[in-house]
């Protein structure tokens, strides 16, 4: 029978669940680099066992950790992330030019056919890839110097790359997403970028259509379609039909539609989650009522799932990098949450239970099926 | 000889148990410690300081013989005791948070 990992980062270490496939007794193995911020973990899909994890500290900077056994052991490997050529400057909070400056890595996202090829994004906004399995590490520097990047300014959170999609038929094609500046696309292997935010209106910038200065927050695809896209912004969750070429807002019944993460289901591409939380200045769930909303529609109709989740005094958040699904049969859905909580469903959100309920501020979650 | 001990994360991080000892060649600064000790632990390149400017990382310090000499010049020697073994040289995180 196949086996399930949930790789989870958090403010204070990584952790591994393990499960078998019916996915209701799990094994918790950590902290790994207790102490340490661990913004994600991600496995290669080629190597499951490969897996690659961003560690850092406000004492002691970045470090990338890897691991070649499914997460029993790590190695330190290359934490040189430069920006390559002229570093330029990005707009600051106070609307002053600022030179970029290198703080962490958000997101690692593995090549899906080699596992010695991985993506980061960073913060200051930036692309790396190694294709050494993460010794050494070049920036795409197309991304940082288009003609836009001297008018991108940060999110709350810094102004991060945290959402990197791999074109799963195009290897050239590659979706980020940057808080606050907006969602690219190159199709040339990153050697040219082009914003694709049209259809987007948010309400805290001068322009509310601008083509770049939106905070996206996540997107997400389905394999077998790659050119549909979902993606939680500050406020409003939207769909693209051409790639990001435009965008409709899908936000339809939802009780709010500010929030961080979104994803789809691994065998229904029409079938999306979102967690909505009160707003952007309550970081919280709506009525201290946990509810995961899905769309069996690929959006515009959402119905709230609750089952197994609290529904009275919940006040967490589940941030961007913090919800996954498995590739099951049975599609697994999981999420962790500020509270240190981390939930799953085996039905694909029909019921829901704890797995863990106190770790540490959870900030990711990714499944991977084993053999 | 010069003795070097690391807070717990970067030990850690380095697989190293207890002291750091190392052989510096020429006068024992704090350049010439923070060089070879990166020499011998490259994983510790960017941690403690930037690894291009050579800028100490804002929540790190060096302290030696209950002094600071974390604003010191790197190049500056260090203490004779230091030099001479018989005190270690610190690299600390430093107190932060609330």
């Amino acid at each position: 029978m196949s086996r399930v990992r949930l790789l989870v980062g958090t403010r204070k270490g990584a952790f591994t669940l393990t499960s078998d496939g019916k996915r209701r007794d799990w094994q918790v193995s950590g902290p790994h680099f207790g102490g340490w911020e661990i913004y994600h973990v991600n496995g290669s899909p080629a190597e499951p066992d490969r897996l690659y994890a961003s560690v850092s500290s406000g004492w002691f900077g970045q470090v990338i950790q890897r691991s070649d056994d499914g997460g029993a052991s790590w190695t330190p490997v290359g934490n040189d992330f430069a920006y390559t050529g002229e570093v330029g400057e990005h707009l600051w909070y106070d609307g002053t030019p600022r030179p970029w400056e290198f703080k962490r890595i958000w997101h690692l996202e593995p090549s899906r056919t080699d596992p010695d090829t991985v993506y980061a994004g960073g913060e200051d906004a930036a692309l790396y890839v190694s294709s050494d399995g993460g010794q050494k590490w070049q920036e795409l520097t197309a991304l940082r110097q288009h003609e836009s990047g001297p008018r991108w300014q940060p999110g709350a959170g810094g102004m991060c790359l945290h959402t990197i999609l791999l074109d799963p038929v195009d290897p050239d094609r590659i979706f980020v997403a940057i808080s606050a500046a907006g969602a690219f696309r190159t199709d040339d292997g990153g050697n040219t970028w082009q914003p694709i935010n049209r259809g987007l209106r948010s309400g805290g910038i001068p322009d509310e259509e601008a083509e770049v200065g939106h905070c996206v927050h996540r997107l997400a695809m389905h394999p077998s379609r790659p050119e549909v896209l979902f993606m939680q912004k500050h406020w409003d969750v939207m769909r693209s039909d051409d790639a990001g070429g435009s965008w409709r807002e899908i936000s339809g019944n939802l009780p709010t539609d500010f929030g961080f993460p979104i994803a789809v289901h691994a065998h229904e591409a029409d079938t999306v989650y979102v967690i909505p939380i009160t707003s952007d200045s309550e970081h919280y769930v709506p009525d201290g009522r946990l509810r995961v909303y899905r769309s069996r529609t690929g959006g515009d109709e959402w119905e709230p799932l609750t089952t197994g989740l609290p529904q009275a005094n919940c006040y967490v958040n589940v941030l961007r990098d913090a919800m996954a699904v498995d590739t099951l049969d049975d599609c697994g859905v999981y999420f962790g949450t500020t509270g240190g909580q981390v939930y799953g469903s085996a039905d694909g959100g029909e019921t829901w239970m704890p797995i863990v309920r106190d770790l540490p501020t959870v900030l990711s979650v990714e499944a991977q099926v084993l053999p | 000889m010069i003795r070097v001990v690391l807070p717990p994360h970067l030990r850690n991080l380095a697989g190293i148990a207890g002291e750091v000892r190392l052989d510096v060649a020429g006068t024992a600064t704090q350049r010439s410690v923070l060089d070879a000790l990166e020499l011998r632990y490259p994983m510790l390149l960017g941690t403690i300081r930037d690894r291009y400017s050579g800028k100490r990382r804002a929540y790190v310090r060096f302290f030696a013989c209950a002094e600071d000499l974390s604003n010191s010049a790197p190049d500056e020697p260090l203490p004779e005791p230091v030099a001479a073994g018989s005190e270690p040289y610190l690299v600390v995180g430093a107190m932060a948070g609330g």
